[in-house]
């Protein structure tokens, strides 16, 4: 494992509105190398948190770092750091994954030969080769999960950020995505992602976040929520289904 | 790795205005070829020869002109004017929907704002890009005319691409500062679609005001010289004018020529300047306000209580009202049929205005119909579910129908109406055109219907050609008979049987399905 002493995001007080509060006062910390699943139901702002880190949205208040560098006051440095893998996977149907790769490369300003070597790796590595060539136009939803995740992997980020990178996929997808982003946290990358699927969260992350309407209500590993909620051995579906409540019962007293 | 100092990344620019460039060919190549690379070869060809045919058309058209002399003056500059006019309205309404496309609905907004590279300029690349592509169509259906008057008056007639240039150049900035603006007044949500509407009407101008030429040289050089007539050539500023600035510099005017070139690229840099950090900006602010997600509908609680008809029904109208886009393409169609409709005008004078507004309603509607009948039909983007939902799928396709055939009648009502008040035999005739012309080109599309996605409705035309072609003549001949059962309802019978002819040959040629 990477060294730990290091912080590779860290979010204070983050705020953001939309037509009503989407994300209230958020604050988290991860540390280099780490595995993090932010966990939450439908709506509880686990996007609205990623894309403000990745700076795609403004945030109301509050600050963010990546691996030191401020996202708000130094963004192109932030953005050289870091990967964002949008739940829509953001390819081009008229480029073939090698053009997308060649692309992605430009924009993260990666040497030409380094860049294809590494787009030839990945491709190899994710099981593309005999799509390599082909446009990306009639691919399944794995399949451009997979491009993407090439696209993000080619400039070898510091944190890689994802937003629900397996849902919609195969077994047999989803499985390679889960080993691709297992091995490059064992080689010191620092990977997020958002998840409404609680037995990926258990199976993958290190440390969960769990992220109910805009807060963080709990964090720690598996282990430590599963304490936190007491009551003996759970499942962390039990788990989470509990923290909800707990969180649904402390509104409701603040209304009454 | 805090030891090491990250290198500054390079950011070729000429890098970016490929992709750009390859993106925007790739598009124009599927659109052409219908997805089939292997027919570009054969594609090629026939552009090649239209473009040569277009030569020759434009050489028989203009020899005569040319013969007679062109003389610099306010006739030749107005002529000149009135078609740069024309090539600046297709332009610009280009422009405004390839800016909308390229800024507002291209995939790649998060990646570019989530990378380090400069995005703002990377977007003045892209406002580049975008007026060589605009510079690019106009220079394409200029060219024979130019050309041949190269050709036979002079090689100073060049200069006019020079002029076509700066145009596109002038219509880019100015659908930038459109869109920038709109998205200020009327937000993002709507920014879209008001720029899809603009992009139709102005776009449907220039298709109105080509037709209007061909409509006039069509019938002796009378209309033309109406243009050219001493009125309006006395109304017409003075030579000297700065006004013909365009045209003096389309004629080879060295000191026009280089002030307008010099204009427009100066025009181009400070816009492309201006309005890439905005859209940078406009970019952020809307990232995620998608126009799905921003407006909330009314929730009027479940209607159950209805047949599984009724829902489809209510399904149907429901996204037909809610895809502005759809909106924009069916108003430019029955724009288009304003030309025609001033043609017939013409030749009939005012008396005959029912001879002109009963087949051209009647071809509105049998077009229109085929639109919605294929968006209801063929572009239905959950079709699966529908085909899989317990409901006989005659019962579905009976639905949507019905859905189009409502939506017809509202649109005829008004006219009909209108029609009563000068004579029942009128009103009666337009209905039966109408329902006619719409009826059968549901038919068309039932018999031709395929599974395609909404999004490909500008693309129809390409993917089924035998379809648009069948749909087309069935709505003429049926405006046509609508026409002359005016004089004598006896008289229709002709179209009528042609009518049949086309089903038939319509009939054997559908394609195979099974089930
Ligand atoms: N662009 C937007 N405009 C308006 N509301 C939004 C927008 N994006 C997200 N929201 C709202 O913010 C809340 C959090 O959304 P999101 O972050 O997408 O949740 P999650 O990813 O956890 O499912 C939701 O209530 C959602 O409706
Ligand atoms: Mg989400």
């Amino acid at each position: 494992m990477a060294s730990q002493n290091t912080t590779a995001l860290e979010i204070s007080g983050l705020e953001k509105a939309f037509d009503k509060p989407a994300v209230r006062g958020l604050d988290l910390n991860i540390a280099g190398g780490e595995f993090y699943a932010l966990l939450g139901p439908n709506g509880a702002g686990k996007t609205t948190t990623l894309r403000m880190v990745a700076g795609l949205l403004k945030p109301d208040a509050g600050e963010i770092s990546v691996f030191g560098s401020d996202v708000l006051k130094d963004p192109i440095a932030a953005r050289q750091k870091v990967a964002w893998v949008s739940d829509e996977p953001m390819i081009y149907d008229r480029l073939t994954p090698m053009e997308y790769l060649e692309f992605v490369s430009g924009l993260w300003g990666i040497d030409r030969e380094i860049a294809e070597k590494r787009s030839m790796e990945l491709v190899d590595w994710l099981g593309l080769q005999e799509q390599a060539n082909q446009r990306c136009g009639g691919f399944s939803k794995g399949m451009r999960q997979k491009v993407a995740l090439a696209g993000a992997l080619v400039h070898e980020p510091q944190l890689i950020i994802l937003d629900e990178p397996l849902t919609g996929l195969d077994a047999g997808s989803a499985r390679q995505v889960k080993d691709v982003l297992l091995s490059k946290v064992s080689q010191g990358t620092t990977v997020i992602m958002t998840t409404h699927i609680l037995e990926v969260a258990e199976r993958m992350a290190e440390r969960i976040g769990v992220i109910v309407q805009g807060k963080l209500v709990a964090e720690g590993t598996f282990e430590q929520l599963q304490e936190l909620t007491g009551k003996g051995k759970k499942t962390l579906e039990e788990v989470f289904l509990d923290l909800v409540e707990q969180d649904d019962a402390a509104n409701a007293e603040l209304a009454a | 790795m805090s030891g090491l100092v990250t290198p500054q990344p390079r950011f070729g620019l000429r890098w970016f205005a490929n992709h750009e460039a390859r993106l925007i060919w790739r598009d124009f190549a599927s659109l052409v070829t219908g997805g089939k690379p292997g027919r570009m070869a054969v594609v090629g060809l026939i552009i090649v020869c239209f473009i040569a045919g277009m030569h020759v058309f434009a050489a028989y058209l203009l020899g005569p002109v040319v013969a007679e002399g062109l003389v610099a003056g306010k006739s030749l500059y107005l002529t000149i004017s009135a078609a740069l006019l024309m090539l600046f309205s297709l332009m610009f309404s280009q422009a405004i929907e390839s800016v909308t496309r390229a800024y507002y609905t291209r995939s790649d907004l998060d990646l570019i704002l989530s990378s380090p590279a400069p995005s703002h300029r990377l977007f003045e690349v892209r406002t580049v890009v975008l007026a060589f592509q605009t510079v690019m169509l106009s220079a394409f259906i200029a060219a024979p005319v130019i050309n041949t008057l190269a050709w036979l008056d002079g090689a100073h007639w060049f200069a006019a691409y020079g002029v076509l240039a700066a145009l596109g150049v002038i219509a880019t900035s100015l659908s930038i500062l459109l869109t920038l603006g709109l998205f200020r007044w009327v937000g993002m949500a709507k920014t879209r679609l008001t720029a899809q509407i603009m992009a139709a009407v102005v776009g449907a101008g220039f298709v109105i005001a080509l037709q209007l030429i061909g409509i006039m040289f069509g019938q002796g050089t009378s209309r033309l010289s109406l243009l050219l007539s001493p009125e309006t050539l006395a109304a017409a500023p003075k030579e000297a004018s700065g006004l013909w600035m365009f045209a003096k510099a389309a004629l080879g005017g060295v000191w026009e020529w280089i002030a307008l070139v010099a204009a427009s690229v100066l025009t181009l840099v400070l816009v492309a300047r201006f309005s890439a950090r905005r859209f940078a900006q406009d970019a952020l602010a809307a990232a995620g306000v998608s126009e799905h997600s921003g407006k909330a509908q009314e929730f009027k609680g479940f209607r159950v209580s209805g047949s599984v008809r009724a829902g489809l029904r209510r399904k149907e109208w429901a996204l037909l009202r809610r895809d502005p886009w759809l909106l924009s393409q069916s108003l430019q169609q029955i724009l288009y049929l304003v030309p025609p409709a001033v043609m017939l005008w013409f030749s009939y004078g005012e008396g005959g205005m029912f001879y002109v507004v009963v087949p051209v309603v009647v071809m509105a509607t049998g077009q229109l119909a085929g639109g919605l009948a294929w968006i209801t039909i063929s572009g239905e983007d959950a079709h699966e579910l529908i085909t899989t939902a317990p409901v006989p799928p005659r019962t579905i396709l009976w639905a949507k129908v019905e859905a189009v055939l409502v939506v017809i009648a509202l649109v005829v009502a008004p006219f009909a109406l209108a029609m009563l008040f000068f004579s029942a035999q009128i009103a009666v005739t337009l209905i039966i055109g109408a329902a006619l012309a719409s009826g059968s080109a549901v038919v068309v599309q039932l018999w031709f219907r395929s599974q395609a996605n909404r999004s490909l409705f500008r693309r129809r035309q390409v993917s089924s050609r035998a379809a648009t072609l069948c749909e087309a003549l069935v709505s003429i001949l049926w405006a046509a008979a609508a026409g002359v059962a005016l004089l004598n309802p006896l008289f229709a019978i002709v179209p009528a049987l042609l009518v049949m002819i086309v089903f038939l040959v319509a009939w054997f040629i559908r394609p195979a399905r099974e089930g």
